[in-house]
């Protein structure tokens, strides 16, 4: 029992940090990667190429002064950001990181829960996410903040709908909710066993499923929450100090979490190819199979920004009419051809 | 432990349902709801059935409730806006959800051998699905048709009023 | 229509490729992604400095001669020629003993250009008679009030051991351009 709490324990914190660390060069990442797509360097005075340009933001964030506004609703107004944080970070909880490691002859899964309704998991911590920035955007007593609030908490109430039907589909094909056993039959790849990522079957899913996650993650061409040119600061308008750190770092929590959900459903996750055919000892395999799914969660990250760095922002009710017009019947088509297709070849 | 968590949870759950309807300001009494939904998903966890919790957390705190919070907000309702009501109503209201109460405890009265008469394991997925849509197979459906009735009432409702709003 | 460049726009309804915005995005990140590869514009300015024309027109001089005297004698024209009003000066008389430091018996007592109203044009250094005023490659520094962009002749003429090397501003051609007559500055 004690063997079993350290060892959860420490992969807790391992994630924890991990995630935070991620999160923090995420900041860094999102200013470089604007600035190269824009022709710019961007950040590079702290540390060599800037690399200690996170660590320069976050103790600037702390030595900031803290401002909570005289009107506002101040147990909230603290709330909202600890939400905000709280929710992005229990995400990571079921995402399979790795697969299993024999340390002295016991099995450790690099995975801190593997419950057998991984997806739907996940999907409730997003769904209470919005309550940080709702709570947020009302406490301040803005009207900017409120309008972001509430453009935030229809935004999100929309495409995670859309989001929810475009992964029924997969789970129609892959016939579980634990992430672990979807990462599971993905693997082998090319190689010994003819095993595609899901994205080959699912690829109507896979955009849908894209397409939410930017909306989820508040990201551009989505991000008319905190629209800075109609509503100044959006719902975060009138947070400094950290708890401003909080809301943006959990932006990126919440985009790396997404990234790694991505990676997971419609990428293989762990998994990668010729992973059956390197002739290494299983436990090298996991450690490679993590740095693959790191590198693929990288990856989409970096197509989070480049997407920012080159589409504008949708207009409200663009984003509206793209939400429910578009993915939501796409979705339930998406639904509807799997089905057939599965029931036709019976995979 | 389980006991215990039954314990905490329940305390939990009344403690903020009872906020919900003292509180004066209406986004707490949202806020206060919210937690109370939070506390049955525990006790669904604590009955193993961790889909139902989730479920429930997604649908109700991820979505209805937002959807009131966003009301509440556009509205800003507070206690001065509150529009007083009379005797009467709040009589009827009483009465209305005593008979509610009835209702639920009448039918919760044998909920006790249910759960041991599945081993606990009704609420995982494979179990419901499999009861869903077998044994309640047309009062699910029939569910659905009704929950698709009344979007599309909601639906003509709105087109109806911004007709006369052109008008 | 003046330059047979101008489009009309039309709106014509989008067709399906176009109506699925997919492949327009992909056109977008792959422009994009080229921008990534691309030499970038940024110049890191304190380790490397942009490079400064010669002939650039920044802060001016007010020459002196050979013998260390001052060229200017305070007509004026550079002050008519400003088109930002930025010079002002004042006339004097130059006094018995002073032939050293004055090349004409008439000299500017007071000569004072102000740098936030100058913008750099260099007609005041085309309208000087004497060759006294030119403008040089040097950057006009700032600072934090008004009052000290007012330049007066403590900034602006040479000293007479460090002078300020104009050369490449008086070339053959500027030399030549001088003597026509029929440009109204010259007359």
């Amino acid at each position: 029992m004690i063997a079993f709490l350290t060892y959860k324990g420490i992969l807790v914190l391992v994630i924890f940090i991990i995630t935070l660390a991620v999160a923090a060069y995420s900041t860094y990442a999102e200013r470089k990667v604007a600035a190269f797509l824009q022709d710019r360097i961007g950040p590079d005075r702290a540390g060599p190429f800037g690399l200690l340009q996170p660590l320069a933001d976050g103790a600037k964030f702390f030595f900031k002064e803290e401002i909570i506004p005289n009107v506002s609703n101040k147990v909230l107004f603290v709330l909202g950001p600890c939400i905000a944080m709280l929710t992005a970070l229990m995400a990571g909880v079921v995402i399979p990181w790795g697969n299993t490691v024999f340390l002295g002859g016991k099995e450790y899964a690099l995975q801190i829960a593997d419950l057998n309704i991984g997806i739907l998991y996940v999907f409730g911590v997003v769904s209470i996410g919005v309550y940080g920035i709702m709570i947020g955007g009302w406490s301040s007593n803005n009207k900017f903040s409120l309008l972001g609030a509430i453009r935030a908490s229809a935004q999100m109430i929309s495409y995670e709908i859309a989001m929810g039907l475009s992964i029924i589909a997969l789970i129609l094909m892959t016939g579980t909710l634990s992430l672990r056993e979807i990462t599971l039959q993905q693997a082998g790849g090319i190689g010994s066993h003819w095993n595609f990522w899901n994205v080959v079957y699912q690829p109507l899913g896979f955009i849908i499923f894209l397409v939410c996650a930017f909306a989820e993650c508040n990201r551009t061409p989505f991000d008319l929450p905190e629209c800075e040119t109609e509503l100044v600061g959006g719902y975060h308008t009138e947070y400094s100090s950290m708890k401003l750190g909080l809301y943006l770092f959990s932006e990126y929590i919440n985009m790396f979490i997404s990234s790694a959900v991505i990676s997971t459903l419609y990428f293989g996750g762990f998994n990668f190819p010729f992973m059956n055919n390197v002739g290494l000892s299983h436990n090298w395999i996991t450690v490679l199979g993590s740095a693959f799914f790191f590198g693929k969660v990288v990856f989409f990250i970096f197509f989070f920004m480049w997407i920012r760095w080159t589409i504008p922002r949708f207009r409200y009710d663009q984003l509206m009419n793209l939400g429910w017009k578009i993915l939501l019947p796409l979705a339930i088509f998406n639904i509807a051809l799997t089905g057939l297709v599965s029931l036709l070849f019976s995979r | 432990m389980t006991l215990y968590a039954f314990y905490f949870l329940s305390f939990v759950a009344i403690f903020s349902a009872l906020l919900v309807v003292f509180s004066k300001n209406p986004v707490y009494s949202v806020l206060y709801l919210i937690i109370t939904f939070f506390a049955i998903a525990g006790h669904y966890i604590l009955l193993n059935a961790q889909f139902l919790a989730v479920v429930h957390v997604i649908v109700y705190a991820g979505a209805i409730m937002v959807l009131f919070l966003y009301v509440i907000m556009l509205l800003n309702l507070n206690e001065e806006s509150e529009p007083h009501k009379n005797t009467m109503v709040k009589i009827a209201a009483v009465f209305s959800s005593g008979l509610l109460l009835l209702v639920l405890i009448g039918s919760l009265r044998g909920a006790s051998q249910l759960v041991h008469k599945t081993g606990g394991e009704i609420g995982l997925v494979q179990n419901l699905g499999q009861v869903l849509f077998g044994e309640f197979l047309f009062p699910f459906e029939v569910a659905s048709i009704l929950l698709l009735a009344a979007m599309v009432g909601v639906v003509m409702v709105g087109k109806d009023e911004e007709k006369n709003a052109n008008d | 229509m003046l330059t047979n460049r101008s489009k009309v726009v039309v709106k014509k309804e989008m067709n399906f490729w176009e109506r699925i915005y997919l492949p327009a995005i992909l056109g977008g990140i792959i422009i994009t992604i080229k921008h990534l590869f691309r030499r970038k514009a940024t110049v890191r300015y304190p380790e490397t400095k942009r490079y400064i024309s010669d002939i650039w027109r920044g802060e001016h001089v007010l020459k002196r001669d050979e013998h260390g005297a001052e060229r200017c004698t305070a007509c004026g024209l550079c002050a008519v020629a400003c088109p930002a009003e930025a010079i002002t000066m004042t006339a004097a008389e130059r006094k018995k003993g002073e032939e050293g430091l004055y090349r004409e018996e008439k000299y500017a007592s007071v000569y004072e250009i102000n740098m936030l109203r100058c913008i750099f044009c260099g007609l005041c250094e085309e309208a000087c008679p004497k060759e006294a005023i030119f403008l040089t490659n040097r950057i006009v520094t700032t600072d934090y009030d008004r009052e000290s962009f007012i330049y007066g002749k403590d900034k602006l003429v040479e000293p007479v051991d460090n002078r300020i090397d104009v050369t490449v501003r008086q070339t053959q051609a500027v030399q030549e351009f001088k003597q026509h007559k029929s440009f109204s500055h010259n007359r």
